[in-house]
């Protein structure tokens, strides 16, 4: 049941309890309940909002840095990820296998402002090796939407 | 100046579904809820493997029967999901589902043959029985028996000169589904009357209690069994026009005879893409399947909350909803909702005379938009209930 309702609310955080209700056959109570004890759990962690900031007059600008570390002792990596990710700045922190350590998304107003944060706070982190950072020129899809399509209904309004 | 269309076709009715298209077509801003087809993109790997045979140059005609690996693939996918097993030379691929109809009809049919067609039901069979010679025979279904086929029922009107049945389920226009054990009752009276079934199981993927049962798949009636199925409903395929037909060794040799002097064979580009649907289209399948069931439940509940009786469905993407006691016919319903509330669906009396006092409602849309439609159908509703009342 857990699995069922999130996956409806990973489509639409928005569809109500009534209608999770409605469409897994389930009580409306029941449903709350199990919403807030997955909220409690953080397995529910949030409910956002997908928002193409490119068709609005506020300026976004986001970036992906590659952030190679040395891990502290009995510690890991945990305690740099930590110090990272605290900056209000910082919108993901992903611990990565390959090539280098950490993946760090970051937005700000501007190219600049982003580059003045990773050179003024990211990069001189002790335990900071080196960073790459890459900026976003476009996003085509983001959590399963794709953002630029108009999806029109082509098909014949009536048919047998 | 000769008649230039003969007796036979001039007298087939034209389709209840097309007078409401015209109508429909010209309004604007309406919400259709009368569409038979899904509202899914076909997913994109069969596309990409469309376009990269196109690609290829893969542009000359197959085999008639289909190309020998698609044919595999379809005896592995209906071994794979239905538990049924067939050979290569028993299976035919045709254009949708509607040219195996077609096709079975036309190759079985001797003059006088009777054929029994359980209404409501899709609006192709009896014009091709017609048109192949047969004399088309109702059984209307009753919704106190949730629009399923009984023994009874075949009984009351098989004849002698009764050779086919369709045996459309899961169902367009009612969403009715039978079980194992409804169809084994009625294989008894099948094989009793050495009846010929055809099998329309377009709606097979799309069952939500149980998995679908085909009626081949019991004792004694493979042999007397041509099974109807495709990729547009399961798949989302529709405009591919790819369907195929199973059945026994020797029809599907005549089929295949017929079909290869009028058609050649189907689109090569949307033979192509079936392999690919069958190969790895299992997840998309389920997806959607997961998401017309949820819509289901919301349309149901919809129309119950709005005081129509309205039985569950338990397959394929229609909801049919009772509109008796509203003293109005289906088409009066229908054109009146259409006008008042800009919501078109469609009145059961195009799939049947027994459809009367019932409207077709297709779920193949968003929640976001059923539940628009559903509100607009309530405040319809409650204006006639309240018309009614001040009379």
């Amino acid at each position: 049941m857990r699995q069922k309702i999130l996956e409806l609310l990973e489509q639409n955080s928005k569809m109500t309890v009534d209608d999770i209700a409605i469409m897994l056959q389930c009580p409306k109570d029941e449903i709350e309940k199990e919403i807030k004890e997955m909220e409690k759990e953080k397995i529910i962690c949030g409910y956002h909002t997908l928002i193409n900031w490119d068709k609005t007059d506020k300026d976004v600008v986001t970036a992906l840095i590659e952030v190679r570390v040395t891990p502290q002792r009995g510690q890991g990596f945990d305690k740099i990820a930590e110090r990272i990710y605290r900056f209000r700045e910082v919108k993901a922190v992903y611990l990565m296998s390959g090539g280098f350590d950490l993946t760090v998304i970051i937005e700000g107003k501007t190219m600049k402002e982003v580059a003045l944060f990773v050179a003024e706070k990211l990069s001189t982190l002790d335990s900071v090796l080196s960073t790459a950072t890459h900026f976003v020129l476009k996003k085509y899809k983001d959590y399963g939407m794709i953002l630029e399509e108009d999806k029109k209904d082509e098909r014949m309004v009536v048919s047998p | 100046m000769m008649n230039l269309v003969n007796d036979t076709v001039k007298a087939i009715p034209p389709s209840g579904i097309r007078k409401f298209f015209d109508i429909a077509a010209e309004m604007e801003n309406i919400i259709s809820l009368g569409v038979g087809e899904p509202d899914f993109d076909t997913p994109w790997h069969i596309r990409e493997e469309g376009i990269y045979s196109l690609e290829k140059g893969k542009t000359f005609y197959t085999s008639n029967a289909g190309m020998l690996e698609l044919r595999e693939e379809i005896c592995k996918y209906l071994k794979r999901k239905f538990d049924l097993t067939y050979q290569v030379n028993e299976v035919l691929v045709t254009v949708g589902g509607s040219e195996g109809i077609d096709l079975t009809l036309r190759a079985m049919i001797e003059p006088g043959d009777e054929v029994l067609i359980p209404e409501p039901c899709f609006v192709s069979y009896k014009p091709c029985t017609i048109l192949a010679g047969a004399k088309p025979i109702t059984i209307p279904l009753k919704e106190e028996n949730e629009f399923k086929l009984t023994a009874e029922e075949i009984e009351t009107y098989v004849t002698e000169k009764t050779k086919i049945i369709f045996l459309p389920f899961p169902n367009n226009p009612t969403g009715a589904t039978m079980s194992k054990e409804e169809l084994e009752k009625i294989a008894e009276v099948i094989i009793k009357h050495d009846l010929f079934v055809i099998s329309d199981e377009i709606y097979a993927e799309l069952t939500y209690e149980k998995k679908h049962c085909s009626i081949a798949s019991l004792p004694g009636m493979m042999e007397r069994t041509l099974i109807i199925n495709g990729f547009s409903k399961a798949y989302s395929m529709t405009g591919w026009r790819m369907g195929f037909a199973v059945g026994p060794e020797e029809l599907i040799r005549a089929m295949t005879k017929i079909h290869q002097y009028a058609i050649m064979c189907t689109p090569t580009t949307s033979q192509y893409a079936a392999i690919e649907a069958l190969r790895n289209g299992d997840t998309d399948v389920e997806e959607m399947r997961k998401a017309y069931n949820g819509r289901r439940r919301v349309v149901v509940n919809g129309f119950r909350e709005m005081g129509l009786s309205c039985f569950e469905p338990l397959g394929a993407f229609y909801v049919f909803p009772s509109i008796q006691g509203l003293n109005m016919t289906s088409e009066e319903f229908c054109t009146k909702l259409l006008y008042e509330q800009g919501v078109a669906v469609v009145p059961g009396t195009a799939f049947g005379d027994c459809g009367e006092g019932f409207i077709r409602v297709s779920y193949a849309y968003s929640i976001e938009e059923l539940k628009v439609a559903l509100e607009r159908i309530a405040v319809f509703v409650d204006s006639i209930k309240d018309a009614k009342q001040k009379d």
